[in-house]
Parts: structure tokens; C-alpha cells; sequence
């Protein structure tokens, strides 16, 4: 079976030719804009080739639209399910395979098959629970269940362990490595190199929308990869000396934070955070790390609890993002360009936001042009950012450089405390080894420094000390250099520490 | 906007409009046709109509200007990511401030009433774009419905004054009085006269140049103060201006009662400039075309002024051809102007893609 695609004119794909062999495991791997997902979305019928051609079991098959997709055997597995929360499981299995006009037979058919499947994979799912209120690790075997219902020869997962905890990761590739020896097809995308060392047989890595490299995966290392999707020598480890901490710059005692809906996300949280030192907060993404943040930084109101600032107590009603920025307390979101970066406007118009009423930028309220281009310029070369034009539109950067025009705005200000989320979600390994070794530099001018991330090694690497969060609730709390993987894997699955603080 | 849509700024914002607005044509010529009438003859006569001589020039010129604050009125809004469809009740009762004024304040100097008009007409836009907005901010009612909703309350409430309080005992149209002298905006033939400039009377008042500085100053407030700044940073993303410290509620108000302001300025244009008392609909619809305007105009001032003076023209024109030619009846001036709004406004990517991959093959 060979799947051969090659086109032009659109540079996300340069005359990209992948051939996945029947019965194996085969990762594709490349950083944030490497044209993985663009590639996988030709395949799934999403867009369309410019030129190039898509061969299943060597024969050319035509694929407009992802139903052309899944009738030549293709499933895909998205990184943002594609299920219906209120269905039911079995609903949404069918969903796209109803068998008719009339629901009852095709449901009962389905089931018969689902059971099936469910005793040759060990893909055990309850048929009739609510899709929503499932664990996202079992949500996700709904949507393999769903492309395996639809008949699916080749697999396709887009970055599937995002949303899990490392045990739940495992019992996925162990799933994967099932389906294998039964004779199905699995393509693994992905940017974690740990992931393609631990299932994959055979590595694609992309950069610039081209192969540049492929290779039996036991021929070849994690570092070899990571040079490979970068194009030149990185280092995976990232440097720093002991911390040396001070006093406490700021405390939470208690916190409890409710979204939107008033659902409780954040219970009775308490830690301290001290000059000189990085704390990481480790967890399972959705598990109260973004409404901490934002109650932590004045966007979203906390249900009760204290917040100190330097040991002042932040008044109950808490002072706005703006207040806190002007008590030295700096903020990069987790999400940025929902909430970073005004993605219309242009690098230095973003450059000066959240400090745009600042005396530098803004005199008696017009706006100092050339200072404002000025100060943009200056960041820019301070952080290394390419191309070195503030005019330009923010989203014309790649996702490392605009991370970094964020990071200097932040930085640059002389916070004292520096609240950063997600600090390389979408952001390539060279600019994740300039990013890390910022915020250390910071941490030794003596600031405080709070990293939430979903990247463990991120976490690891960066932190002196780590919190859990599992629930909604600090379980626990450990140094940074006696965090293993499987002691943080246990805690973010809720398992508490014996003997943590 | 997908892949192949993005124009070099001097299609975008002159080819573009350009070929909307010839296809508009094009197709109104096909409809000429079809009642019979030559369409060359009919596009003769219309420049003609709108510009063919001093006072229709001038004309086009007047239309023009209540245009200039009609866009402008939405162009704000929509900055602030709001959109503002109340610009004619706005515009009605700013206008009842504007005659308020001119006619309790009529006999005093008009150094003094003027200034005091168009304060008037500003406070009382506002003051009727601020409901709306505090729905909006506080509660989250739909400002589209509730500006809409507002239009007519503004018709009923103007109808009721005009023929209950303001008209003019012993009379049977419902309007006011004259205002006083002090009350009127200089006409442009008398400034111009003054000049030593001799230009035909028409209703092209003065009201021009405060339209004129209307765009000057809502283009330095948009891109060159922190509070437009703000401004913009809620309507292109409301949690980045959380994120930012910005109030998105506050901004919403603050807008809307720009907005309404620029509105209310269309008062002092038709009342004070050309009426000289107060009439039963006398905004006539510009507030809607504003929005047309708006979107033709891209949301910038300059647009704005280019497309207003377009708009202008087409409704002077428009007119003249309805006069001149037998069977082009009013409704067909209407038909045309829809199918400016129409390809310039609502289908305005139409030819974006043929326009993009045609630059695109011939830059290659």
C-alpha cells in the first residue's frame, strides 16, 4: 500500500511523498507549521492538492471530500474531537454510517458490530453513556471505534495524546500497537519525540512542508529527530543552576475560581511562590490550570480566597489585568491568539498592548508613533524575532516568533512576577530553547516565575518546584529535580503522593 | 479568509470597489434596457444630474455630507466590533436637538447658536444610541435588533412631537416653525461669495467642512489615541482586550455614543443647513445608506468620504434622471442604488478571487 502525494503551489506541501506500509505504525513527526496536519488534511479530503496523487493499495484514488476518504478505508482521529457531546456513544458511532432512513435497525446492527470490535481490540466503551460526560481518554476510543465502524483500513491520529495523562497515553499506544498486529495501518502524527521512540516502526519527519528525512524508528534517536526538524543541533535539556529563592512575592491561600457557568474548576487551591524561583504547575489540561491563571492575573473573579501580592492582600474584589500589571505582575496566556495577540493588528501595535495608556507610548492620550515603533524594534532584536518589522501583521510571523513578541512584552516591562501559560504551545524547538532560557534569565534577576504547561518535559526541565493539579485541586507538590514522569503520571491521574506536602 | 482572497492594498481598496461598482452599473444598464430606454443615454444624464453644473454639484455635495456622518456613525461601531443599524433614528433625533436649539436660541448670535446646534445634535445621537449600547454591555441584547427596535420608536416619538408640540399653531404640515437667523449655517455660495468665488445657491452649506474635520478627527482617534486603540482592540478580540485590561462593556457604551454623535450631525446639515426648521422624516434614509457607505467606504474615513461622494452623486443623479427620462420612474433610482449596495456591500467578495488569482498570475 503506498500513499504518494506531490504538489506545489501551495508552499505547506512541497512535492511531499509519504508511503505508509500495510501493518505498521508510522509516526509523522515535524514542528508547528512543518505541514503535518496540512498533508493529513489532503488525505482526509479536508483541502485539496494542488497536483499529486493519493494511492491506496496502489491504486490512484480520488479524494475531494472526507467522505472519499472514508470510503477508501481512511479514519482520522482529530485533535479536537469531532463527536456529538449529547449522543450517545452508539449515536455517534453510527453517526455518517446510519444504514438507512429509519434509526432502530441501524443502531442494532451497529451494536452487534461495535461488540464485536470492542472484544477483538479490547476497545471497551459503555454504548449507552452520554458521549460528553466521558473521560477524554475514552472519548478518543469512541473516535477510533467510530473509524473502525466506518470500515477504516489506515488510521490517522493528529496529535492524539494532547489531552492525556502519561498512563492514559500508554494504554493508547498499547491499543495502537494491538490494531498493528491485526493487520490494520496506523499513521501517528505528532511532535513528541518520546511518543515515535515508544510505538512508532517507521519515522516521516517534515520541516518547511517537505520530507527531509525517513528512517526505521530503531535506527535512529530522539536527538537525531529533533535535529532533523530543525535543521540544525539543539539542545533538548535546559540549562540552568540551583535556584536561589527569596521572599514571598506571591500567595494563594485558598482560592476557589468558577467558569462561566458556575461550575467550581479551581477548589481551595494554597501555595506560595518566592523570588528567585520557577514553580511549574503540572496537570492534565481542563483541570483548573486556565481558570487559575486568569483568576491570578485579574481577568476572572475568584468564588472566595485570598491572593498576596508581596504580602498585601489584593482586595476581595481583586484588582483588574490592569492593576496588576502596574503592581509588577505580568501575564502570557496560554491561548495566544485568543487572548495574546489581536491577530489583525500589526507586531508593534501588539507589542503595546495591555500597555498601550503607558506614558512611553502615549502622550495626553495620542499615541508616540515613533516611539512606539522604536520600543517594538528594540524588542525585536532583543528577542531575536524575524523579521524585524513592526509593521508587519502579527500572524505573518511563525507561531515561535510571535510567542516571542509576547514574551517581550512581558519581560520587558521589569515584572516581578511573571505568570506564564503554555510558554511553547505552538512554538518550533529552536525558539522553545530561546524561550527557556529567558525565563531562567529572569529567574535569576531575582523574579518570581509561575509556569502552567501540559508538556511535562517543559515542566521538568524549566521548574524548581512543581505543583499537580488533578481536579481542580493542588494534590501535590515535589522539587523539580526528584520529578520523574511516573511520579507526576500517577499524581495528574489523581493517585495523591504519600507523604507530599 | 481562505487561501487566494488577499488583494495588494491599492486593488483592495481602489480596483476592487471599482469593478463592485461597474458590475452594479452593468447590471442596471441591462435593466434600462429592458424598459426600453438607451443606457448609455441614461449614465449621460445621470453624471450629468450630479455633476453637469454648479448646483447640482452642489447638491451632490449636500447628499454627500449627510453621507460622510452617516458612515462615519457606522464605521465606529464597527471598529468596536458593534453593529450599529440605528444610525437613522440617531440621526432623526440628533436632528431634534439640532432644531431645539435653533429654535429657542434663534435670535442670538450664530457664533454662539451653531456651536450650541451641533453640540445638541451630538448630545441628543448619543443619547439615543445609549440605550441600545447599555443593552448591549449590560443585559447582551442584540444591538442589530435593538437599533433597529430604536428607528422606530425614534419615527413614532418625532411624529408625535411634530404634530402635536412643535408644529406650527394654525398650520396643516406637521413641522415647526422657521428658526431664527442665528440659527442657520452659512450656505457655501455665500461663504464661497465672500471669497470672491461665485458658485450657483444650492443647499451645500458649510455643514461640508465640519464633516470634513468629522473624518479627520474620527481617523486620528481610531489610529492614533490610546482610546481608539482600546477601541479597536474589543472589536477584532474582546478577551485579548480583557486580557489587556480593557473593558469591553465600557468600550461598547463609549463607542456607541460616538457613534450616535456622528449620527446626530446629520442635523445640522439638513436643518440648519438647508431647512431651517424641523420636518417629519427628514433624514430620509441616509442613515441607512450609511451603511452601505461604510462597508463600501472599507470602515475608513477616506473610503468613507470617496464613497459618500459616490452615494451622493447616484442619489443627485438619480433624480435628475427620473425628471428627464419618462419611463426611469423613482423606483428605479432606488433599484439602481440597491444594486450599488448590493455588489459593493453585500457581495462584495465576488470578484475577489477572479481579481486575486488574475494579479496573482500576472505578478508571477
Amino acid at each position: 500500500m503506498g500513499i504518494d502525494k506531490r504538489f506545489g503551489a501551495v508552499h505547506a506541501n512541497r512535492d511531499v511523498n509519504l508511503s505508509v506500509a500495510r501493518g505498521s505504525i508510522h509516526g509523522l513527526i515535524g514542528e508547528n507549521g512543518a505541514g503535518k496536519s496540512t498533508l493529513m488534511n489532503i488525505v482526509y479530503g479536508f483541502h485539496r492538492a494542488d497536483r499529486g496523487e493519493i494511492r491506496v493499495n496502489g491504486r490512484a484514488v480520488q479524494i475531494g471530500r472526507p467522505r472519499d476518504s472514508i470510503d477508501a478505508g481512511i479514519g482520522m482521529v482529530h485533535q479536537h474531537f469531532m463527536l456529538v457531546e449529547n449522543f450517545s456513544v452508539l449515536e455517534n458511532v453510527v453517526l455518517g454510517a446510519e444504514g438507512g432512513r429509519l434509526l432502530g435497525k441501524g443502531l442494532a446492527a451497529a451494536r452487534a458490530g461495535l461488540e464485536a470490535l470492542a472484544r477483538d481490540y479490547g476497545l471497551d466503551v459503555p454504548l449507552d453513556a452520554e458521549t460528553g460526560h466521558l473521560p477524554v481518554g475514552l472519548q478518543q476510543r469512541v473516535e477510533i471505534l467510530k473509524a473502525l465502524h466506518h470500515r477504516a483500513e489506515i488510521l490517522i491520529l493528529d496529535e492524539p495524546t494532547a489531552v492525556l495523562t502519561p498512563p492514559e497515553a500508554d494504554q493508547l499506544f498499547r491499543m495502537l500497537s494491538l490494531l498493528r498486529d491485526q493487520g490494520k495501518t496506523v499513521v501517528l502524527v505528532t511532535h513528541k519525540l518520546r511518543e515515535i521512540m515508544a510505538v512508532t516502526d517507521r519515522v516521516t519527519v517534515m520541516r518547511q512542508g517537505a520530507v527531509v528525512h525517513e528512517t526505521a524508528t530503531r535506527d535512529t534517536s530522539p536527538k537525531a529527530l529533533a535535529e532533523q526538524m530543525v535543521g540544525r543541533s539543539v539542545s533538548l535539556r535546559v540549562e540552568k543552576g540551583p535556584a536561589s529563592p527569596g521572599p514571598v512575592l506571591l500567595e494563594v491561600r485558598n482560592l476557589c475560581v468558577s467558569d462561566r457557568l458556575g461550575v467550581p474548576r479551581v477548589k481551595s487551591a494554597s501555595f506560595a511562590l518566592r523570588a528567585g524561583e520557577i514553580v511549574g504547575i503540572a496537570g492534565v489540561s481542563g483541570n483548573g490550570q486556565t481558570e487559575l491563571l486568569e483568576a491570578l492575573t485579574g481577568i476572572r473573579r475568584p468564588t472566595s480566597g485570598e491572593v498576596l501580592l508581596s504580602g498585601r492582600a489584593l482586595t476581595p474584589k481583586g484588582l483588574g489585568p490592569r492593576g496588576l500589571r502596574s503592581l509588577g505582575v505580568a501575564h502570557v496566556p496560554e491561548d495566544r491568539l485568543k487572548m495574546g495577540v489581536v491577530s489583525s493588528f500589526s507586531a508593534e501595535d501588539n507589542v503595546i498592548l495591555g500597555y498601550h495608556d503607558r506614558g512611553a507610548f502615549a502622550r495626553g492620550g495620542f499615541f508616540r508613533r515613533g516611539a512606539i515603533r522604536a520600543d517594538c524594534v528594540a524588542k525585536m532584536s532583543a528577542f531575536d524575532v524575524r523579521p524585524t518589522d513592526p509593521s508587519l501583521r502579527i500572524t505573518s510571523f511563525s507561531g515561535g516568533n510571535q510567542q516571542k513578541l509576547v514574551l517581550a512584552r512581558e519581560m520587558d516591562c521589569g515584572p516581578s512576577v511573571l505568570i506564564v501559560g503554555q510558554p511553547t504551545r505552538g512554538v518550533d524547538i529552536g525558539a522553545i530553547e530561546f524561550i527557556h532560557r529567558r525565563i531562567v534569565e529572569l529567574r535569576d534577576q531575582g523574579k518570581a516565575v509561575l509556569v502552567v504547561s501540559v508538556e511535562l518535559d517543559e515542566i521538568m526541565g524549566l521548574s524548581d518546584r512543581i505543583l499537580v493539579m488533578a481536579g481542580g485541586e493542588v494534590v501535590g507538590e515535589l522539587p523539580g529535580a526528584e520529578a520523574t514522569e511516573e511520579t507526576l503520571g500517577l499524581m495528574m491521574a489523581g493517585v495523591r503522593r504519600e507523604g507530599s506536602r | 479568509m481562505s487561501a487566494g482572497g488577499r488583494l495588494p492594498r491599492w486593488a483592495e481598496y481602489g480596483l476592487l470597489p471599482l469593478v463592485n461598482l461597474a458590475a452594479a452599473l452593468l447590471l442596471s444598464g441591462i435593466v434600462v434596457r429592458l424598459i426600453g430606454e438607451s443606457p448609455w443615454a441614461a449614465l449621460k444624464l445621470m453624471v450629468a444630474g450630479a455633476f453637469g453644473s454648479q448646483d447640482s454639484i452642489g447638491y451632490t455635495l449636500f447628499y454627500a455630507t449627510d453621507f460622510v456622518f452617516t458612515g462615519l456613525a457606522v464605521a465606529v461601531a464597527f471598529h468596536a466590533g458593534l453593529f450599529n443599524i440605528g444610525g437613522e433614528g440617531q440621526a432623526y433625533i440628533g436632528g431634534l436637538g439640532v432644531g431645539l436649539v435653533g429654535l429657542a436660541m434663534g435670535a442670538w448670535s450664530a457664533w454662539v447658536v451653531i456651536p450650541a446646534m451641533i453640540a445638541a445634535g451630538c448630545v441628543f445621537g448619543a443619547a439615543w444610541a445609549f440605550v441600545p449600547a447599555w443593552l448591549q454591555a449590560r443585559r447582551g441584547s442584540h444591538i442589530v435588533i435593538t437599533t433597529i427596535m430604536f428607528n422606530f420608536i425614534a419615527s413614532a416619538l418625532m411624529t408625535y412631537l411634530l404634530v402635536n408640540v412643535l408644529i406650527r399653531p394654525g398650520q396643516q404640515s406637521p413641522e415647526s416653525r422657521e428658526f431664527g437667523p442665528g440659527a442657520v449655517m452659512p450656505a457655501m455660495t455665500d461663504v464661497l461669495g465672500r471669497m470672491g468665488i461665485k458658485f450657483a445657491s444650492s443647499p451645500f452649506n458649510l455643514a461640508s467642512a465640519l464633516a470634513l474635520a468629522a473624518c479627520l478627527l474620527v481617523w486620528l482617534f481610531l489610529w492614533r489615541t490610546r482610546w481608539g486603540y482600546a477601541l479597536r482592540v474589543v472589536g477584532q478580540n474582546p478577551q485579548a482586550a480583557v486580557y489587556a485590561g480593557i473593558s469591553p462593556e465600557r468600550t461598547t457604551i463609549v463607542a456607541m455614543l460616538l457613534s450616535g454623535a456622528l449620527a446626530g450631525c446629520l442635523g445640522v446639515n439638513e436643518l440648519a443647513g438647508s431647512q431651517h426648521r424641523i420636518l417629519l422624516d427628514f433624514p430620509g434614509g441616509a442613515g441607512i445608506v450609511g451603511i452601505a457607505v461604510a462597508l463600501m467606504g472599507r470602515n475608513h474615513p477616506l473610503g468613507i468620504l470617496a464613497s459618500s461622494l459616490l452615494f451622493g452623486a447616484l442619489y443627485q443623479g438619480g433624480s435628475q434622471l427620473s425628471f428627464d427620462m419618462p419611463h426611469v420612474n423613482r423606483d428605479m433610482v432606488i433599484l439602481i442604488q440597491g444594486l450599488v449596495i448590493l455588489f459593493c456591500g453585500a457581495m462584495e467578495n465576488l470578484f475577489r478571487r477572479p481579481l486575486a488569482a488574475l494579479l496573482g498570475a500576472a505578478s508571477r
